[in-house]
């Protein structure tokens, strides 16, 4: 399957026993888009993810990443994307420096670009004066702009964000948003899931899923005037409330 | 008549840090009260000691009139809390879990059973008494803990952030029994980062860095925004924020997804927009007036920006 979209997904499913986790989705982001991958808890978004970035092999269906088969190249898929989660992505316990060091070892980034990756990113975040501080001590909303350059560190065409500001406070959450709408108009693919509806508000389009299907799939703008809601939040509940 | 929570110059230092300064509120009885706010905000030091867990450096903090550093035994007996991370043993059922509750909380035994029907009633959880606690969704086990912190029938409600992690749908069924509760008078204090769950509040609190931004109805507190918000949409080509940042009289621009919004002074009008942009950019693009959401709001308050009065 050849494509110049950053993610194809064509009829993609995974059972598991009987149960029916994901259940023939199809849809397709373009290169430099922000898309919103919505759903309750247990609507099959976990399960969606894990097979699109190589680490679960669907039942049947098809689906590039970055243009490559979720089938066959796997261990391509996993040198072009990243992953950042505000929960999970640093470790509490090494200093700045050291995390970004550690992402770049993982990222089989070579020693000399990781230490030049490693200078630039501290001065590009100021965090000149912290880089040997624990990265516990460092406030929130910096924590998430150091936990979103380590999985920016090789470079990856796409990035997947999961709940990335949940608890954040609005003004560190409309500034890390500016940082994705700049990586996005440079062509990185930003792929978001959230149970925020907050944050799906920013996505230029989004996808609700429920019980394994996608159910509804459009810009924020177009489903309000649909559902004639005014926030995405209100939509989400009535989408799944009917189903 | 007194209220039920009250709370007077409360402040609380964790070593250098300041977690809570100056704090004074009050919660009347049947108010569903909310601490609204990002993490670091205080909330959580504040029901903290509310619920008598940790007491206060100074400041006079009461519940139902009660001493909150005096009669904690007393407090403990008629309030209910259910913290961030609420302990339901995953290996009982939800019966059990409820049962375990009843006898640590000392309920009567012939009582439990009655209880546990009238909590099921606001729960849905009846069919699935006999789960384990472990192996319930996100928000049913949201559900539970709340339900086995009603199990001594608390007077007053202590919700630290009960719906963090959980999905909307499941959110706007816990905020439906929270409503539930109130008809029936108790008085709930509930702590949530989630700005549009405020809506929902008969009173809010917004709270940043320890201390309070703002106080009263949820949609007061949206009216103290003066500037106006525009939404832009129309040819995404042009929706680049640096160039409407150009705009002389701008006061901010933000992206969302497929729209700009545009903050511009009080008395600024669709037309006056229409003009700018036609301007600027040669283009007329769609120019919509948007209500402040509370968020605008934080973010002004906290920048000092939510414009005067002309």
């Amino acid at each position: 399957m050849q494509t110049d979209k950053a993610v194809s997904v064509s009829k993609l499913s995974r059972h598991f026993g009987k149960f029916i986790a994901v259940d023939e989705i199809s849809f397709e982001v373009d290169k430099g888009e922000i898309f919103g991958f919505l759903g309750a808890n247990g609507a099959g978004k976990t399960t969606a993810i894990k097979m699109l970035c190589g680490l679960l092999k669907p039942t049947s269906g098809e689906a590039t990443v970055a243009g490559f088969s979720i089938n066959s190249d796997t261990s391509k898929i996993k040198k072009n994307i990243g992953y950042m989660s505000q929960k999970f992505s640093l470790y509490d316990d090494l200093t700045v420096k050291e995390n970004i060091e550690f992402y770049g070892g993982i990222y089989g980034l070579s020693r000399e670009k990781i230490s030049d990756k490693t200078d630039q990113l501290i001065s590009e975040l100021n965090l000149d004066k912290m880089k040997n501080s624990l990265t516990r001590s460092l406030p929130l909303g910096w924590k998430q702009r150091l936990a979103l350059s380590t999985s920016l560190l090789h470079d990856p065409s796409i990035i997947f964000l999961d709940e990335p500001t949940g608890g954040v406070d609005p003004i560190s959450r409309r500034n890390f948003w500016r940082i994705i709408y700049e990586i996005a108009s440079r062509g990185k693919t930003v792929f978001v899931t959230t149970h925020y509806m907050d944050e799906a508000e920013y996505c230029n389009r989004v996808s609700i899923m429920h019980k394994g299907k996608i159910i509804e799939l459009g810009t924020p703008t177009g489903l309000k005037q649909k559902y004639n809601k005014t926030t995405m939040q209100d939509i989400f509940i009535s989408i799944i409330g009917q189903n | 008549m007194q209220p039920v929570i009250s709370v007077i110059n409360f402040s609380k230092s964790f070593g250098k840090t300041t977690a809570v300064k100056n704090l004074t509120f009050d919660v009347e009885k049947g108010e569903l009260f909310g601490l609204i706010g990002p993490d670091g905000a205080g909330k959580t030091t504040t029901i903290r000691t509310l619920v008598t867990l940790i007491s206060p450096d100074s400041g006079e903090i009461s519940v139902t009139g009660l001493n909150v550093s005096k009669s904690i035994r007393a407090i403990r007996s008629i309030t209910g809390y259910m913290p961030q991370r609420f302990s339901l043993y995953p290996d009982l059922s939800v019966r059990q879990n409820l049962n375990f509750f009843a006898n640590l909380f000392e309920v009567p035994k012939k009582e439990i059973a009655e209880r546990r029907k009238r909590l099921f009633k606001f729960s849905n959880l009846e069919p699935f008494s006999e789960r384990l606690a472990g192996q319930l969704s996100g928000g049913m086990k949201q559900k539970l803990a709340l339900s086995c912190t009603l199990i001594h029938n608390p007077v007053v409600l202590f919700l630290d952030e009960p719906t963090t992690g959980v999905d909307p749908v499941s959110r706007s069924e816990f905020w439906e029994i929270l409503r539930e509760l109130k008809k029936e008078g108790v008085t709930i204090l509930v702590s949530t980062p989630y700005m549009d769950e405020a809506l929902l509040c008969d009173r809010i609190a917004i709270m940043h860095e320890g201390s309070v931004l703002a106080m009263g109805k949820p949609e007061k507190i949206t009216g103290l925004m003066r500037n106006h918000i525009y939404k832009i949409t129309g040819n995404d080509l042009v929706l680049r924020s640096d160039v409407f940042a150009q705009i002389p009289e701008i006061i901010s621009v933000q992206s969302f997804g497929d729209s700009l919004h545009l903050t511009f002074p009080p008395g600024f009008s669709d037309e006056d927009v229409r003009i700018k942009i036609y301007g600027l950019i040669g283009q007329e693009l769609n120019v919509e007036r948007i209500a402040p959401s509370l968020e605008d709001v934080f973010i002004g308050l906290v920048e000092g920006k939510i414009g005067h009065a002309n």
